[in-house]
């Protein structure tokens, strides 16, 4: 009994050290995702974020599946995923922005430089829908279905190669 | 040695000086409620949520202005009659645990639990195993010395 | 050329600690009563080696002092125009600088080691010694091929990035390397346990030896966290003054694993008690101190210790941890079945309150340690969790009450066997206090449990603490029993202000206009202008809140949100006014579209005590040393007189007494 006992404290910290080596291989996750997928989006009604287009609400998520983009005039990123947002638009796809903590200005601003793909867009200046359905920054992309249920959350960027990825999606969702 | 890396990033994380959006703070980011009680009840609760920006700071100590809006979000849930455990369950639903730092019994938690329970079991055997036995042979061999 | 004299310097210190590792096993297999012709090199090689490794951080650190930016370490950290003391501090607010600090100190107290230490056997030091090289290679290692911190730019920098603008404190002066002599410290009670083990020398003469050096360690552990906790306290502008942050916790567990040894090591010098268990502490101690490199260094654990994260350097000092650690552990196992049992004792003695109390700071620092790396074991599943104040507070406090309430009574008891009753006076005082105090506080309004708790034991421990000293001579009671007062004291004193701090603090959050006045307990605060100012490289919106205690006179604080330029960051500057009851804390953050300032204001009742009590553990502990030093002393001078006064009676020859058989 004695003689397992002290083998204790060193396979405590071998299993340690597995552990960390593991770990040390594996890449690092940044991001908090979503446990809202598969649940529907919360109810909210946004005003719109500058005069060119409609609020957003729960009701235009009917219909067909549509991405859900939460995104900012402010932040960096969103101006490297813009030509994507468009190229998803040129092919069908409806995307649904909201803005966070931005003013019209702004908004308004960003999309005349960078480009539009948006239907609508919805003013969240105090984050309240970012969250509501989970969403930890900018920018985000959500997949909703034709019923108003999350089916995909993509973190950060949209790049070239996360284009086909968002599109299978969509049609999973259909 | 340890506190100032960790303060290191606490700042890149929290307070970059680019990107940073110009709108002013939602209204009960950085406002108390009027009456003490539900303020109290707010500041603990928001002293045991993680900041979801900065990684390891609570809502209360970051200046991040998404935890500006979560503070927010639990102070008019306070104001509207919410409990805290009903605000702390609305976040885990849309964020996991990793939103609370009170890790609350789950299937994943689990030996955050037992693990207590067992150390307790091992040091009340170790106590009994070191001390408690002595006191029936530790007389006779206080008696031989 | 200076750095590639540095680098040298390092390249031959580890070529040293080779030699010292060979020599010291060579004097292990040695036959007894040959000598090796290569043992007599590990002591010369531990000192030598020092010298060097020494050198090598005073040229980074004359490297920093003149801003050198063909150096890369330079160039990426420091910044011509900062100011001179924190250029030096900036020497190890890195990770190449502080690993040189950190095996400058290794190889400083190993040199200490070798160069004085003459009390163990020739066999135990060398194997103690070789350890000790063993380890200092690793860092070498670790230094000359993953960190290098005297490599040189292709091209000298015209300019270098500056430092982190919160690292640019006093604070950082003190904390990291004290922190740091204090992992290095137990470094050497590691090397000691290990030689210890491996020739079967635990014993109260290796405790002895043992002793100062854990005796320092944990002092400066202490000291070190007591800066950090009060620098993160004023310098992060939030108030807390401990976050259960993985960083911080990977600061606790090697001080509590210390607190344990040192008391575990105590009872084996006194009483030849608890050999094994101070031989596991003393691997477990030193286990916590590499843990904690690792974690903060390697990035495993949350995304946060930005700072130097390198996957591939957290490779390296796994390996060193699996090397050490493991193999520690390996010979542990392998040899303690072999160390005899000590002497027994029963459990209402000295001996048995020590006991328990190990065991229980055992718990803690299990604990602290689930909780700790529990976030990575989920990690593996890809769960994240977080572990925070709610889990940490209540789960360590099961353990550290039944240990404060055993704290305050064990030094009461005798050694060996003790009666209860002898203390019965004792016993009801501690326990009327407990239970008064709590009653009382609940008698005026409605606290949390814990620091109710907190404020009832720091009440009857404070007077425990003392009561060692009851009837007896003050002068004539020894130093290291002073010590422990002192450092037991310093535990309630800490403990109180802890527990004051959670039950009392009051925190107003306002935005107010130049002019407006806000009131906190009974101070009235007036913001009478926020203005720009400049220092040496930033620039800051400076507050001036006058403050007036009960419509006294005012004094003036002036928290400051600074804007660094190199690098681009900004730091909130709090303004403390340091009452002796307590710290009213104030900070300024952004102005409002309106043009009202946003300020933040604590009054936070005996928060200070939380560090005056840190400094009092830390004074008893070096009350402590002092004592034991002084009796060392004393006991060398007495050998050496009466080895004269033998040589002397020898000299007399044949006329000299007899002594009666």
């Amino acid at each position: 009994m004695r003689k397992l006992t002290l083998w204790l404290p060193l396979a405590l910290f071998a299993f340690f050290a597995g552990l960390a080596a593991y770990m040390l291989t594996q890449e690092k996750d940044q991001f908090v995702e979503s446990t809202m997928i598969g649940q529907p989006l919360p109810e909210f009604a946004l005003q719109p974020a500058f005069d060119g287009l409609p609020g957003a609400s729960k009701a235009d998520f009917t219909g067909k599946p549509k991405l859900l983009n939460i995104w900012a005039s402010w932040c960096l990123p969103c101006i490297a995923e813009a030509p994507q947002l468009e190229a998803l638009q040129k092919q069908g796809v409806e995307i649904i922005g909201i803005a966070i903590r931005d003013k019209p200005e702004d908004v308004a601003g960003f999309l005349a430089k960078y480009g539009n793909p948006y239907t609508r867009v919805g003013s969240d200046k105090i984050s309240e829908v970012q969250l509501g359905i989970g969403s930890s920054g900018v920018p985000e992309t959500f997949v909703i279905d034709a019923k108003g249920v999350i089916r995909y959350q993509h973190i950060g960027d949209v790049g070239a190669d996360d284009v086909p990825v968002l599109l299978a999606e969509l049609e999973k969702a259909q | 040695m340890i506190r100032w890396m960790f303060a290191i990033v606490l700042t890149a994380l929290a307070l970059p000086l680019a990107a940073q959006d110009s709108m002013p703070p939602a209204p009960y980011a950085y406002n108390q409620l009027a009456d003490p009680q539900l303020e109290a009840e707010a500041s603990a609760l928001m002293q045991t949520l993680r900041c979801l920006k900065c990684q390891s700071q609570s809502i209360a100590d970051s200046d991040a202005p998404m935890a500006g809006d979560m503070r927010h979000q639990v102070r008019s849930r306070i104001l509207a009659g919410e409990s805290p455990d009903q605000i702390r369950r609305w976040l885990i639903a849309r964020y996991g645990d990793y939103v609370s730092y009170e890790p609350e019994v789950s299937s994943t938690t689990w030996p955050l639990f037992a693990i207590p329970v067992l150390v307790i079991l091992i040091v009340a055997g170790v106590l009994l195993r070191r001390l408690g036995k002595r006191r029936s042979d530790g007389d006779d061999a206080g008696a031989k010395a | 050329m200076i750095a590639e004299i540095g680098l040298a310097a390092l390249w031959l210190a580890a070529a040293l600690a080779v030699l010292q590792l060979v020599s010291g096993a060579a004097s292990l297999r040695a036959v007894p009563g040959e000598a090796n012709p290569l043992a007599i090199y590990t002591r010369p090689a531990a000192v030598v080696q020092a010298f060097l490794a020494v050198l090598a951080f005073l040229l980074l650190l004359r490297a920093f002092a003149v801003t050198d930016l063909s150096l890369k370490l330079v160039a990426t950290n420091s910044h011509s125009m900062k100011p001179f003391i924190y250029k030096l501090t900036g020497t190890w607010g890195n990770h190449e600088g502080s690993m040189l600090l950190w095996v400058g100190v290794l190889a400083a107290s190993g040199g200490l080691l070798a160069a004085f230490e003459k009390r163990l056997p020739e066999r135990t030091m060398s194997a103690t010694l070789a350890v000790q090289g063993f380890v200092a290679l690793g860092f070498y290692a670790f230094l000359l091929l993953s960190s290098n911190p005297f490599e040189r730019l292709p091209v000298p920098a015209v300019e270098g990035n500056g430092l982190n603008p919160l690292l640019q404190d006093i604070g950082l002066a003190i904390h990291p390397p004290t922190l740091y002599a204090g992992y290095v410290g137990l470094s050497v009670a590691f090397s000691l346990a290990m030689g210890a083990l491996m020739t079967s020398e635990v014993n109260p003469a290796f405790a002895r030896v043992m002793r100062p050096w854990v005796l320092g360690a944990w002092v400066l552990l202490t000291l070190g966290i007591t800066a950090g906790s009060y620098w993160a306290y004023y310098e992060l502008g939030w108030g807390g003054w401990w976050f259960w942050d993985p960083v911080e916790n990977a600061s606790l567990m090697p001080w509590l694993a210390a607190t344990a040894l040192m008391h575990s090591v105590s009872v084996l010098a006194a009483r030849d008690a608890l050999r094994t268990w101070t031989i596991m502490l003393g691997v477990l101690a030193f286990s916590m101190s590499m843990l904690g490199t690792f974690l903060v260094r390697s990035g495993v654990l949350t995304s946060v210790h930005a700072f130097a994260v390198d996957p591939e350097r957290g490779a390296f000092i796994l390996g060193l941890l699996g090397l050490y650690i493991g193999g520690a552990f390996t010979i542990f196992a392998l040899r303690a079945g072999a160390v005899a049992e000590g002497k027994r004792f029963a459990v209402t003695s000295r001996e048995g309150a020590l006991v328990f109390n190990n065991v229980m700071l055992s718990a803690i620092l299990a604990i602290v340690l689930l909780g700790t790396l529990y976030p990575l074991l989920t990690e593996a599943f890809d769960v994240r969790v977080s572990v925070g104040p709610p889990y940490f507070n209540p789960a360590g406090a099961i353990f550290a009450i039944p240990m404060l309430l055993v704290m305050a009574v064990g030094p009461l008891l005798r050694w060996k066997s003790d009666k209860p009753t002898r203390i019965q006076f004792e016993l009801l005082l501690i326990a009327a206090l407990v239970i008064g105090v709590i009653a009382l506080v609940s008698f005026f309004g409605q606290f949390p449990l814990l620091p109710l708790l907190g404020l009832g034991l720091a009440a009857a421990l404070a007077v425990a603490a003392v009561l060692p000293l009851r009837g007896r001579k003050l002068v004539r009671v020894p130093l290291s029993t002073w010590g422990m007062v002192v450092a037991h004291f310093g535990i309630a004193v800490s403990l109180f202000g802890m527990a004051c701090e959670g039950a009392f603090s009051q925190e107003r959050l306002a935005a107010v206009s130049p002019g407006g006045t806000e009131q906190i307990s009974d101070f009235a605060v007036t913001l009478e202008a926020v203005t720009p100012i400049a220092g040496p490289n930033w620039t800051a919106m400076e507050a001036r809140l006058a403050v007036r205690q009960n419509g006294g006179e005012p004094v003036i604080l002036t928290p400051q949100a600074r804007s660094f330029w190199s690098p681009p960051q900004s730091t909130s500057e709090s303004a403390l006014l340091t009452k002796w009851n307590g710290q009213l804390y104030a900070v300024i953050g952004n102005q409002a579209e309106d043009g009202r300032w946003q300020i933040r204001i604590w009054w936070k009742p005996f928060v200070t005590f939380i560090w005056y009590g840190g400094l009092l553990i830390g004074l008893g502990g070096i009350l402590a040393i002092a004592g034991r030093v002084r009796v060392d002393l004393k006991r060398r001078s007495a050998t050496a007189r009466g080895t004269q006064r033998r040589a002397d009676v020898e000299a007399l020859g044949a006329a000299a007494p007899q002594p009666a058989e």
